[in-house]
């Protein structure tokens, strides 16, 4: 038994009010470290409305949390490393990405992916837009720029402002925004004008 | 990635405690840089501290007219928050020229300050770094170095430090607020903060063992036009080859820190001192002891003309 | 079916939907994430386990030993395959070096082992517990140190190293107007978002592979040959590419290491190679420095031309065809092309998006933008000055089979509005920004290839397509339905296709721009069999029937499709063949780029403000689709043009800069207004379907453009790509 263990309870001991709070701690605490392993975790999640219990490895990432234990693999792995894009959903109402993220930071949040934004019988209607403008080409970016478009919408009502933003408090509906805005979704077939002419369909401004 | 232990900590004390008290143990907060390391084994903590929960999330006005803001602000959150719209825009401008939205609505305030370098000879685990694994060697210095700093370097590391809010945050003379593992709170000026390579390039912060950073403090706001000019190989989504933050005074006075150059976010006050003679003396007095490689040695030049760039703006809105 | 005349009046003409800018019918499947790829096959391999590449640590040498203990205990590990247990494999007849290396190292991050393990997270961490001990040797990573040494390289895809016609020396000496220059491209990665990735199982002694592959028939062969079995134990499945651009034209380590994987653990493997490991582990686009010589009189018209090419790969690898544009654009009696191969030992190099033109034409086209400035010519009239209507090496007796260079120029031009170019460079200013605009020719060979089909009607009348082709975002599931649609006389939506499985018929697969004429055209093959079979079933003369609305018609009689297949449906099946028309007529793809780009008038950079292209192609069987394939090239070119370049560090033999983040692509914020004009062109023998390649003309000649918008701008001539900030501050300062 390591000693991490041993500190970790006392810590825990030292934080009733953690413990009540949390139960990944908690329950983290009782199972004994394997050796040289790491101890399962038991995350709860909310993806696309749907509880989901889940005993992780806690190197696993919200990502492959995704794809390889929930089977959702509309989320795709383009990169790993945070610099493509491909693997953006929506927690807790905003885009990130998955896997830059262990699943065990997010026990109890709720997780938006592709598949909870439509289905081909009911499509969002950002993903309808995405088809009728040819907003891609081989598909494997498609699920993060969508998720990434949806949130894009929501972060310019809100008035979060962007690197395109000429006036910190103005922010206004533009393709230069939109561009700024989406430039974390690499697309190396390039459908890239057509997915801001999707944007600006789905948004219900006039298509540029 | 190693395999270690998670824990949630839910009071910064008790997650100074813990991380002091174990062996190889980190802070986790937004992660994007951490794992990403952690997964090329660059970082192999044993023990994972989850400060998410630790409310420090909140943005303040302080008594003497300045802001704190809490480490776990968010990159996004900290760029739209209204006070630092429109007092250190600065600070909005460098944050959102960084990264992506998806990054910068995990990034924290905190973490930022510890973004580790983006030199490709650290990012390699089979190739020497000082940085990485001291005494190994610098596989930069005679290598591919085009992104590298010139400023700050020791003989044991020319790393870059890659953050655009840092640079922001240095010129604005930001304090770090800490906690130790032993309670004790103490305020660190940012000047001091990062620690340059010399012969130890990988201690890169004034940070104790256990100690975490609680918040960062911003003194009175500082009037006049708040610029930050980042120059960069795309349009967006890329580190900065060099970057200079400003704010241009009504008198013609200007302070500069400048990013994508230095070994730590930089900043000279013989630059400031420059600031009525134009680009061109503010960039000699600021490249002071400029070190540069055969293929790094553009950024001299390029300091030179962001700055000119810089006040051709200001000229014009005048 | 073979085409070996021209093509008169056929079905497709009558473009009821072909032709027509139909939806991606495999758009819904794309948009909702539910399009399965290769790492994602949880319904066909449920119980698929997690290997892990360890790549090379030098770039040249031997194992000396390895020590797989603390690996092989590490938790979850369920096997470790290295050349010593893997027994003996061959050499697929593409790969220049072995997919799994030792005990000889060829080049950096070579596979060298696989580690497979219960799950992702413990086989990736125990691939970094696999010890190995190296014997290090002195390589060549130095293309311009080596250039000297370059050798003559036998024929690469059927373009010989060296072509000549008439006297280029004598010409060029006695030429009023030379330009005689070098020009540098540097390695290029395909960057494509979806990593190499192979799930495998076997059966048994029959091994499934459900991969991410360019190239169904070849890639079965390749697992064949490396296996040492029979290529009726192979399927290969690839329904879903997330992007090739030549990156999965062919077997790479993902998929031998999974096979060779799964058959040591006895269950299904996966694996996906890293993403900072595909630059230095797969293929590139190699560096090539050439040098182009143009002679002409004073009013640009070309008298003598001549192309060098210089460009380096490992001991038995190809040479970057750079040339084999310049044998073809433009006119001119004395002529040469040269190309010269160096052995490096960096990485494999191999094809990349329009091997060859890419890179070529970031030359040729600047060196023509340099001649109708020495000439005084606009950069527009001096193309059409030297354009050609036959194959200005063999002469008038192999005319072009169509060709319309001139009006993709004067169409280009006039819709972006060129004449209000200012010759001069540095003329203009908007703001910070110094503003230009450049053209460039667009030139792309067209190839055919033999393609089958299986074709069928089942008893509801709908229309079933199989093929191996493959879709890499080209849009080839659409056009093949469409084809399918128009031969039968049914609606798009009542045609199901399916692709990329080496179960169906043999096709010419993606790659060299050849898919989308070569695929339907053996769709029409198939579906003129099938037409045959159903006209004879209703007891109507084949040649005679009409298939429309879902019927056969003949006189003023009709049978429905669905009646005529029967309970039990109707199939057939066919492929297209191509007689020598390509070797009567030169045939290629046209078009002309427009840019207008800025830059910063302090800092150098630059920003592409309008890009603008008409392009001719033969006839578009989508435009929607294909529209997106050439503002996706022309993209690629902008990266090119402006800012990829894989760094070598000449040192260790390696690609340095090999993840997203350094390794700099085009995003959202780098690309405007994209503006593409296809000129009205039925190429009556380049198939059946009239139609040419259009996936890799868009990236042609588009990087040139922008080089020449920067100079019209800034007066300022770079010839070493990319186009750098500190490459362009040097220049100005110099």
């Amino acid at each position: 038994m390591s000693s991490n263990h041993l500190t970790r309870r006392g810590l825990l001991q030292g934080s009733a009010a953690l413990a009540a709070a949390s139960p990944v701690v908690a329950q983290a605490a009782a199972i004994p470290k394997r050796n040289g392993g790491s101890a399962m975790i038991p995350v709860e999640l909310t993806v696309n409305g749907r509880e989901v219990h889940l005993q992780l490895d806690p190197r696993t990432s919200l990502l492959d949390t995704l794809r390889e234990h929930l089977h959702l693999t509309g989320t795709k792995k383009g990169c790993d490393h945070g610099q493509c894009g491909a693997c953006t959903v929506i927690v807790e109402g905003r885009r990130i990405n998955s896997c830059l993220t262990l699943a065990v930071m997010h026990d109890g949040e709720r997780v938006t992916t592709i598949e909870g934004l439509g289905t081909p019988d009911k499509l969002h209607p950002m993903q309808k837009a995405f088809i009728v403008h040819d907003g891609y080409q081989c598909g494997y970016c498609t699920p993060g720029q969508i998720c990434s478009a949806v949130a894009v919408l929501d972060e310019i009502k809100a008035g979060i402002p962007s690197h395109a933003t000429a006036e910190l408090d103005d922010v206004a509906f533009s393709d230069a925004e939109l561009r700024e805005r989406m430039s974390g979704n690499i697309c190396r077939c390039a459908a890239y004008p057509n997915i801001i002419a999707a944007m600006r369909d789905a948004a219900g401004e006039k298509v540029a | 990635m190693k395999a270690f232990t998670y824990e949630r900590a839910s009071t910064v004390e008790a997650a100074a405690k813990a991380a002091a008290s174990v062996q190889g143990a980190r802070f986790i907060a937004g992660g994007t840089n951490l794992l990403d390391l952690m997964k090329l084994q660059i970082e192999t903590p044993t023990h994972l501290i989850d400060v998410n929960h630790l409310g420090l999330d909140r943005i303040e006005k302080t008594a003497n007219g300045g802001l704190k803001i809490g480490a776990l602000v968010r990159n996004t959150d900290l760029a739209a928050d209204k006070s630092v719209r429109q007092d250190y825009a600065v600070l909005s401008r460098a944050l959102l020229a960084g990264a992506s939205g998806q990054l910068r609505n995990k990034a924290t305030t905190g973490g930022n300050l510890l973004q580790r370098t983006r030199c490709p000879y650290f990012y390699d685990t089979r190739m020497p770094c000082n940085k990485r694994k001291a005494g190994s060697g610098c596989g930069a210095m005679q290598g591919m170095s085009r992104s590298l700093a010139i400023l700050g370097v020791s003989d044991a590391c020319i790393a870059q430090h890659p953050s655009d809010m840092a640079v922001a945050m240095r010129l604005l003379d930001a304090q770090v607020d800490t906690m130790g593992a032993d309670g004790a709170a103490r305020a660190i000026p940012i000047a001091d903060f990062h620690l340059l390579p010399g012969d130890t390039p990988h201690r890169e912060s004034a940070l104790k063992p256990g100690e975490i950073i609680t918040s960062v403090t911003l003194p009175k706001p500082v009037g006049g036009a708040h610029v930050y000019r980042k120059v960069r190989d795309r349009a967006s989504y890329a580190f900065a080859l060099v970057s200079v933050a400003a704010v241009f005074g009504k008198d013609g006075g200007a302070r500069f820190a400048f990013g994508g150059i230095g070994a730590k976010p930089w900043r000279v006050e013989a630059a400031d001192d420059a600031a009525k003679s134009g680009a061109k003396a503010v960039a000699e007095a600021a490249l002071a002891g400029a070190r540069t490689t055969h293929h790094n040695d553009f950024k001299k030049t390029l300091v030179e003309r962001t700055l000119a760039s810089l006040y051709r703006q200001q000229e014009a809105r005048a | 079916m073979k085409f070996d005349t021209p093509a008169g009046i056929n079905p497709i003409d009558k473009g009821r939907v072909v032709g027509i800018p139909h939806d991606r019918i495999d758009g819904a499947a794309k948009v909702t994430g539910s399009a399965p790829y290769a790492y994602e096959r949880h319904d066909a391999a449920p119980n698929a386990v997690y290997g892990w590449i360890v790549g090379s640590a030098i770039a040249k040498g031997r194992i000396a030993a390895m020590d797989l203990r603390a690996a092989e205990a590490a938790p979850g590990v369920l096997g470790i395959v290295t050349h010593a247990n893997a027994g003996k494999l061959g050499k697929g007849s593409m790969n220049t070096a072995p997919l799994l290396g030792g005990p000889q190292v060829d080049h950096y991050e070579q596979a060298v082992a696989l580690v497979i393990a219960d799950t992702f997270e413990n086989a990736r961490d125990a691939a970094k517990l696999v010890r190995i001990d190296y014997t290090p040797e002195d390589g060549k990573y130095d293309l311009a140190a080596e250039s000297l040494k370059g050798v003559m390289p036998p024929d690469s895809f059927g373009t010989p190293a060296d072509t000549k016609a008439g006297d280029f020396e004598g010409g060029f000496a006695k030429a009023a107007v030379k330009i005689d220059q070098r020009y540098t491209t540097p390695d290029h990665s395909h960057a494509m978002m979806e990593p190499h990735a192979t799930t495998a199982a076997w059966n048994g002694d029959r091994l499934t592979l459900w991969t991410s592959n360019q190239m169904i028939a070849w890639g079965v062969g390749e697992v064949a040959r490396t296996l040492g079995i029979a290529k009726e134990k192979v399927r290969l499945v690839s329904p879903y590419i997330g992007g090739g651009f030549g990156s999965k034209l062919f077997l790479r380590a993902d998929a031998l290491l999974a096979a060779l994987g799964a058959k040591q653990v006895g269950r299904p493997v996966k694996v996906a190679i890293a993403r900072h490991q595909i630059p230095n582990n797969t293929t590139h686009r190699p560096a090539t420095i050439q040098r182009i010589r143009i002679g002409a009189d004073k009013d640009g018209v070309i008298d003598a031309i001549g192309h060098e090419v210089w460009s380096g790969d490992l001991p038995g690898g190809s040479p970057e065809t750079a040339a084999q544009q310049t044998r073809l654009l433009y006119r001119g009696a004395n002529r040469m092309t040269a190309h010269r191969l160096v052995t490096l030992n960096l990485p494999e190099g191999n094809a990349m998006r329009a091997p060859g033109e890419a890179v070529g034409l970031l030359a040729l086209e600047v060196a023509m933008d340099e001649l109708a400035e020495a000439c005084g010519v606009d950069p527009v009239e001096l193309r059409i000055r030297n354009d050609v209507q036959y194959d200005p090496e063999a002469g008038p007796q192999r005319p072009y089979s169509s060709r319309k260079l001139v009006e993709c120029l004067r169409a280009g031009a006039d819709r972006f509005g060129w004449d209000k170019r200012k010759a001069k460079p540095g003329q203009v200013r908007d703001g910070r920004w110094l503003v230009g605009m450049g053209v460039a020719a667009a030139f792309r060979n067209n190839l055919v290839g033999k393609s089958g089909a299986r074709i069928g009607v089942d008893a509801q009348g709908k229309v079933i397509v199989e093929t191996d082709m493959t879709d890499i975002g080209t849009g080839s599931y659409t056009i093949i339905g469409q084809t399918a649609a128009e031969m039968l006389g049914v609606p798009l939506d009542q045609v199901i296709v399916r692709l990329g499985d080496s179960r169906f018929p043999v096709s010419a697969g993606s790659g060299g721009q050849w898919g989308a004429n070569s695929s339907t055209a053996g769709v029409y093959a198939a579906a003129m069999a099938l037409r045959a079979k159903l006209a004879e079933k209703a007891g109507y003369p084949a040649d005679k029937a009409q298939f429309d609305d879902g019927l056969v018609k003949f006189d003023n009689k009709s049978q429905t499709l669905a009646a005529l297949a029967g309970r039990e449906g109707l199939w057939a099946e066919d492929s297209m063949e191509y007689g020598d028309l390509d070797k009567r007529y030169a045939q290629a793809t046209f078009g002309a780029h427009f840019c207008e780009v800025g830059v910063d008038i302090d800092t150098a950079e630059v920003r592409v403000r309008r890009m603008g292209g008409a392009f001719a192609a033969g006839r578009i069987l989508n435009p929607k689709s294909a529209r997106s394939q050439v503002i996706g090239a022309m993209t690629m070119g902008v990266g090119a043009a402006l800012m990829e370049s894989l760094e070598v560090d000449t040192r260790f033999g390696f690609f340095v800069n090999h993840d997203m983040a350094e390794y700099v692509v085009p995003v959202h914020a780098d690309i405007p207004q994209q503006d593409v004009l296809f000129i009205d062109e039925l190429d009556d023998k380049s198939s059946p379907m009239k139609a040419k390649g259009v996936g890799e003309l868009g990236i042609c000649g588009a990087g040139a453009a922008v080089a020449n918008a920067i100079y019209n701008a800034t007066g300022i001539r770079l010839r070493d790509y990319p186009l750098t900030i500190d490459k362009l501050l040097k220049a100005q300062a110099a």
